[in-house]
């Protein structure tokens, strides 16, 4: 990691989004305590962490692979922060029960994590993590290893759960869609820099560069004759797809040929082959076509419209 | 369209074996057990039952002949003082060793499994593997030697001048002696030098497998590095430390040639069982001895069971 700043405000849902490599889990740990920096300062709540080991710090993590202990039941292993605070044993498993209840698995102390299903044991990390009330929870891929509708009802309880509580939430993730969906404000990472960070809205409308533009959605990313078509001349521009609309060729401000269409159930995208300005510079745009409209067949000439304000200018790097 | 096959035609006897083997899967794990099954069933568990069948029967005291009855006489006899005493003294030297074997193998099989990479892991291995290829009669040998009251340990305790301390060492009733090579020290030294390499093997095998992250959520919980010991690591490393002390004191249970060579000639299970099947002709008596270590370990494994110690499996 090189170069990274990031200053994350006390009760955000924070996201650090990137492909793998990209530096994301490396700054998890660095707040966690589990990777000490080369260079540069950690500060939690203002205080300088550089002397501070893990089990000092008031961060608790959710691991990727849930990191439950397989020899104690799911009590035990909720109630393992105050049994090593020396807290007693009664009081250390009312307090379980009521984390359980919390991630909605009552009754389930007596099981051994290998009784649990994936989505049961990502509820025992997380009212494990949270029984020692951080004043940060770190996630790391809470979500990776769970199937898609598990997923999206999980994200939907993680992000009730963190207005309930008032705890920053920090997570990694390498799912666009998890970031945006859950994050207040979301940091894109690349190569072990920070490429943009802001507002979920800024980062998918106004991708800072093309790294943000292509790992964030599928924004069609123009170089900057191809912008000069589309009316924003000298840079290079990303235009999202839902953006762009279908209408007849003829009077059109750019025309096109149907290449190819993948149908995505809320509407179809559809690959249209156009030349710009001096008719030669042919590049791919990939238009939305929502499920209401009619969707052109392979190799129709089509025309292609949009509001000039969805050209939005960007950095080539 | 009738010359059009979903199947290749068969290319001789190792075809029509493969789909054999392959419409019916238990013959060929039937083929390939078949010889070790058999050897296991008869050479391995036979001789075992002979062995159990030998010591229900009894010797005559006069003639020295065997009685081909079945009685509990023999069994009664290991109750003798005599004999309770060789029993007592065999199972404590075995707890002993094992106790310390695993003391000494925790921090070498946790750096090898934790720290060591590379050219490390292989000097670790060589280093842990290179004495178990030497002869075991060399190296007892050896520690006779190394042990006696000339040798190097002596002469280097006098020469730091902690010869009192070793003195004193061989002053303790009970267990001290002459020498440390005349004495149950020597002996207890030298089976943890013997045995330790399979204490240290499956230790780290299992401390192996606790994943990193397990001991960083330990870690993030609050917890220090010895309560992570405690409360982690050593409960997922138990399957390891039992088999490692599995080794270690059925070893220690059956040898007869290390406390025949240092020690006090004090008799242990094997040295009664090499006496009483050779020269006493005794063989009823050998093999209710021979029995006693087997109960011994089925009773361990049984205790260690209950605790739990096999649930991290």
């Amino acid at each position: 990691m090189d170069d990274v700043s990031l200053t994350i405000a006390e009760g955000e849902f924070f996201a650090m989004l990137g492909p793998s490599g990209s530096g994301k889990t490396t700054c998890l740990r660095l707040i966690s305590g589990f990777e000490k920096p080369t260079s540069g300062v950690v500060r939690i709540f203002g205080e300088d962490m550089g002397a501070v080991p893990p089990n000092q710090r008031q961060v608790n993590t959710v691991f990727q692979d849930y990191a439950l202990f397989p020899h104690m039941n799911v009590r035990d292993n909720v109630s393992y922060g105050p049994m090593v605070r020396g807290v007693d044993r009664r009081t250390r498993l009312a307090e379980a029960e009521r984390l359980l209840a919390l991630v909605h698995l009552d009754g389930f102390g007596d099981r051994k994590p290998a009784q649990l299903s994936g989505g049961q044991r990502q509820r025992v990390a997380l009212a494990r993590a949270l029984i020692n009330r951080p004043r940060v929870l770190l996630l790391d891929e809470p979500l990776g290893a769970l199937d898609l509708k598990l997923r999206e009802a999980m994200q939907d309880e993680l992000k009730k759960l963190q207005r309930e509580l008032g705890i920053t939430f920090v997570f990694v993730t390498h799912d666009q869609g998890e970031a945006l969906s859950m994050a207040d404000r979301v940091a894109v990472f690349s190569q072990g820099r920070i490429a943009q960070v802001g507002p979920a809205a800024e980062i998918y409308a106004r991708p800072a560069n093309r790294f943000v533009a292509d790992f964030v959605g599928s924004s069609n990313i123009l170089p900057p004759l191809m912008a000069a078509a589309f009316g924003a001349p000298g840079a290079w521009a990303s235009l999202r797809p839902e953006a762009l609309r279908i209408v007849p060729a003829e009077g059109a401000r750019i025309r096109g040929r149907v290449t190819g269409a993948r149908y995505l159930g809320a509407g179809t995208r559809l690959a249209v082959a156009v030349s710009g300005h001096s008719g030669k510079e042919e590049a791919e745009i990939a238009v939305l076509v929502p499920a209401a409209q009619m969707v052109p067949s392979e190799g129709a000439m089509v025309g292609i419209d949009w509001d000039t304000g969805a050209v939005h200018p960007m950095e080539p790097a | 369209m009738s010359d059009l096959h979903a199947s290749l035609p068969a290319r001789g006897l190792w075809d029509r074996l493969t789909a054999l083997f392959w419409r019916r899967p238990g013959l060929l794990v039937g083929v390939l057990i078949a010889a070790p099954l058999l050897w296991l069933g008869v050479v391995y568990v036979g001789s075992l039952i002979a062995l159990l069948v030998q010591s229900f029967y009894s010797i005559d005291e006069f003639s020295g002949v065997v009685q081909r009855e079945f009685t509990l006489k023999t069994y009664a006899e290991l109750l003798r003082p005599a004999n309770a005493d060789i029993i007592l003294r065999t199972v404590t030297m075995a707890a002993a060793v094992t106790v310390a074997s695993a003391i000494l193998a925790f921090p070498i099989a946790y750096y090898a499994a934790r720290f060591a990479k590379g050219r490390w892991k292989a000097a670790f291995y060589l280093g842990i593997m290179l004495p178990l290829w030497s002869s075991y009669l060399v190296k007892v040998y050896a520690w006779k030697m190394i042990l006696s009251k000339e040798g190097i340990i002596s002469w280097a305790a006098n020469g730091i001048g902690a010869g009192a301390v070793l003195d004193a060492l061989l002053a303790l009733p009970g267990i001290g002696g002459n020498s440390l090579s005349t004495s149950y020290i020597g002996t207890f030294l030298v089976f943890v030098y013997v045995w330790l390499p399979y204490m240290i093997l499956p230790m780290q095998a299992s401390l192996e497998r606790v994943p990193q992250s397990m001991l960083e959520a330990s870690a993030d919980l609050g917890a220090g590095g010895l309560r992570t010991l405690w409360s982690v690591i050593l409960p997922l490393a138990l399957p390891g430390v039992i088999a490692g002390s599995i080794f270690t004191f059925s070893l220690t249970l059956g040898d007869y040639i290390i406390p025949q060579i240092i020690g006090n000639s004090a008799n242990f299970i094997g040295m009664a069982v090499y006496q009483l099947q050779g020269t006493a002709g005794n063989i009823p008596l050998a093999a209710a001895f021979a029995v006693v270590p087997i109960v011994i370990m089925l009773v361990y494994l049984g205790i260690a069971r209950k605790l739990g110690a096999f649930d991290a499996l």
